[in-house]
């Protein structure tokens, strides 16, 4: 948690118009360069507002963010995004859609330079020989995994990724899952990423952030803890399930999803600033958490 | 199974057309009279020979077709021109007030779309003169521009300017939030976005407004001719009915149709070649 981490979001809230008390608030977080972040939690706790602000599509009401020594306050290139339902434009094809953002990042580059950049990105998410298709003939995957391509191509120094596969069947998720993977790990791309699936979030993410609930009694949501994922970096969606430390984490996510959102939170204060407690559920021996009374049967399964 | 629905369809407006053509023909027929008082006073009356009923008969339409076809560009004058140079002259006239309502509407229309402030102010302006008709404009127009021609451009150009301003409008303001969040967060400017977002995402709306003002002036320019005189195929229309030949009146009402026609069609390929399919 130094001060210098690559993005510091601080003690960020966001208040609708006239509402009672704001969605979220004290959203207290660190990213280091390189580091693969999800974040899990109900609907309605402002995990997009979140994204929103991060990518400068939304303003916050109150905190701010900081990314690589500058304050966030707008849309940037250095930020790319990929949409939920992946906007891409219907009249173009692909080899355009992707030439569009490239255009925007280097508009000196020549067309041909162009067109060879993102045919590098084409041909990453496995999408060489659809080019000159458009958008409507393709398939959903097909058509997000085109939106992961457009943003990879702007080369950005953190890519925002809001649900990206919650509208994909599991099969073509779980290959683009593998390809997001691979992808990160080859350009050391800092992610943050929001999701629903928490095998997902175990499969791809350093960190985990869990965000409480936003009920209309309790408090506002904040970001309730930060779990580690200790499992190796080699992890891949077939054996990934056969770790020793899987269950573990898995148990604790669900439990918290499950159990826990709506509890009030513990933060750590550090040089006056309430963190969420950094937990490593991978780590913890079978007696600490056979201690726990709430423990979900889904462990029996292994 | 669609093509033969095709085929099925144009046989059945064919025969449509033959079962017209016949009724037609029989209704003109020219009447027998009935048998005069008096040989020597029928003849006199003009009997004996043929008596129609007035309307010609589709022969006659049929042989004005190809007569005006045969020769349509000739000029004898200001009162017989060909009725290729009418419809060029009609054309020429709807090109410009179409041309110059576009100029106008498609930027202000950009504008307005781009700004629920404007959009609103300009409202209640857009509504009250929309539904005026463009003849209503006619005497202003003559009166302050001075000159006939220019008035019948004018009036076209009202008339085809509102459908163009309220659907680029419409088109514009509508554009999806998710592709103009894609133009910001790839830092595109205003101009970018404006003919690379905005403009292909609102086209379909924009040619379909286009397309409705095109009609609408296609429409009007008959009209105004009529009021205006001089040229085009309004003052055809005007000029045969003075001469009593509804031969030429019907045969214009024919082109009209035909082009007007033809003007849709071209407007409707536009508008394919902008849609895109989400």
């Amino acid at each position: 948690m130094s001060s210098h981490s690559f993005l510091q979001i601080r003690e960020l809230s966001k208040r609708y118009g006239g509402a009672p008390k704001p969605v979220f608030e004290g959203i207290n977080v660190d990213i280091e360069r390189g580091e693969f972040v999800c974040i899990i939690g109900h609907s309605g706790c402002g995990k997009t507002t979140i994204l929103n602000i991060l990518s400068g599509l939304d303003s916050a009401s109150g905190g701010n963010v900081v990314m690589d020594g500058r304050e966030v306050s707008g849309p940037s290139l250095d930020r790319g995004v990929v949409f939920q339902g992946h906007a891409l434009m219907p009249w173009l094809t692909v080899a355009a859609n992707i030439a569009f953002a490239v255009k925007s990042r280097w508009p000196d580059w020549s067309r041909e330079r162009i067109q060879q950049h993102g045919q590098k990105y084409i041909d990453l998410v496995r999408l060489t020989g659809n080019e000159s298709k458009k958008p409507s003939e393709l398939s959903g995957g097909m058509k997000q995994r085109v939106g992961i391509a457009r943003a990879f191509a702007i080369q950005p120094k953190m890519l925002l990724l809001d649900e990206p596969f919650g509208a994909l069947d599991a099969l073509t998720r779980g290959t683009i899952q593998d390809e997001l993977l691979s992808i990160c790990s080859q350009t050391q791309q800092t992610v943050f990423m929001i999701t629903h699936d928490v095998d997902e979030a175990i499969l791809l993410a350093d960190k985990i952030m869990l965000m409480s609930s936003n009920t209309s009694t309790g408090p506002a949501a904040r970001i309730a803890e930060v779990v580690v994922n200790t499992l190796p970096k080699t992890r891949t969606r077939a054996d990934i399930h056969h770790h020793p430390q899987f269950y573990k984490i898995r148990n604790h996510l669900v439990d918290f999803l499950v159990n826990r959102s709506s509890a009030p939170t513990v933060m750590n204060s550090i040089g006056g600033i309430g963190y969420p407690p950094e937990i490593f559920p991978g780590l913890t021996s079978e007696e600490d958490s056979s201690d726990k009374s709430q423990k979900p049967s889904l462990k029996k399964i292994k | 199974m669609l093509k033969s629905i095709a085929l099925k369809a144009a046989l059945l407006s064919v025969l449509l057309l033959g079962c017209f053509l016949l009724v037609w023909h029989i209704a003109t027929l020219p009447k027998q009279t009935v048998a005069a008082v008096d040989s020597e006073y029928a003849k006199l009356m003009g009997g004996g020979a043929p008596k129609s009923t007035g309307l010609p008969t589709p022969l006659q339409i049929g042989e004005a077709v190809i007569k005006h076809a045969s020769d349509p560009f000739y000029d004898n004058g200001p009162n017989d021109k060909g009725i290729g140079i009418q419809v060029a002259f009609s054309l020429a006239r709807v090109t410009a007030g179409f041309l110059l309502a576009a100029a106008v509407a498609l930027p202000l229309g950009f504008f307005i779309g781009m700004s629920p402030l404007i959009y609103r102010a300009l409202n209640p302006f857009i509504q009250v003169l929309k539904p005026i008709s463009p003849l209503a404009w006619m005497p202003l127009a003559l009166y302050t521009i001075k000159d006939s021609a220019t008035s019948s451009i004018f009036v076209i150009f009202i008339c085809s300017i509102w459908p163009m301003l309220i659907n680029t409008a419409h088109g514009v303001a509508s554009v999806r939030r998710e592709w103009l969040n894609v133009a910001k967060t790839l830092e595109v400017g205003v101009l970018r976005k404006a003919f690379y977002v905005v403009l292909p995402a609102a086209a379909p709306t924009i040619l379909t407004g286009m397309r409705i003002s095109m009609g609408i002036a296609w429409l009007v320019i008959v009209a105004a001719e009529m009021l205006v005189g001089g040229t085009g195929i309004g003052y055809f229309v005007w000029n045969e009915w003075n001469n009593l030949s509804l031969t030429n009146v019907i045969f214009a009402i024919l082109m009209i149709g035909v082009v007007g026609m033809l003007l849709d069609m071209l407007f409707g390929l536009l508008q394919q070649a902008a849609t895109y399919v989400e």
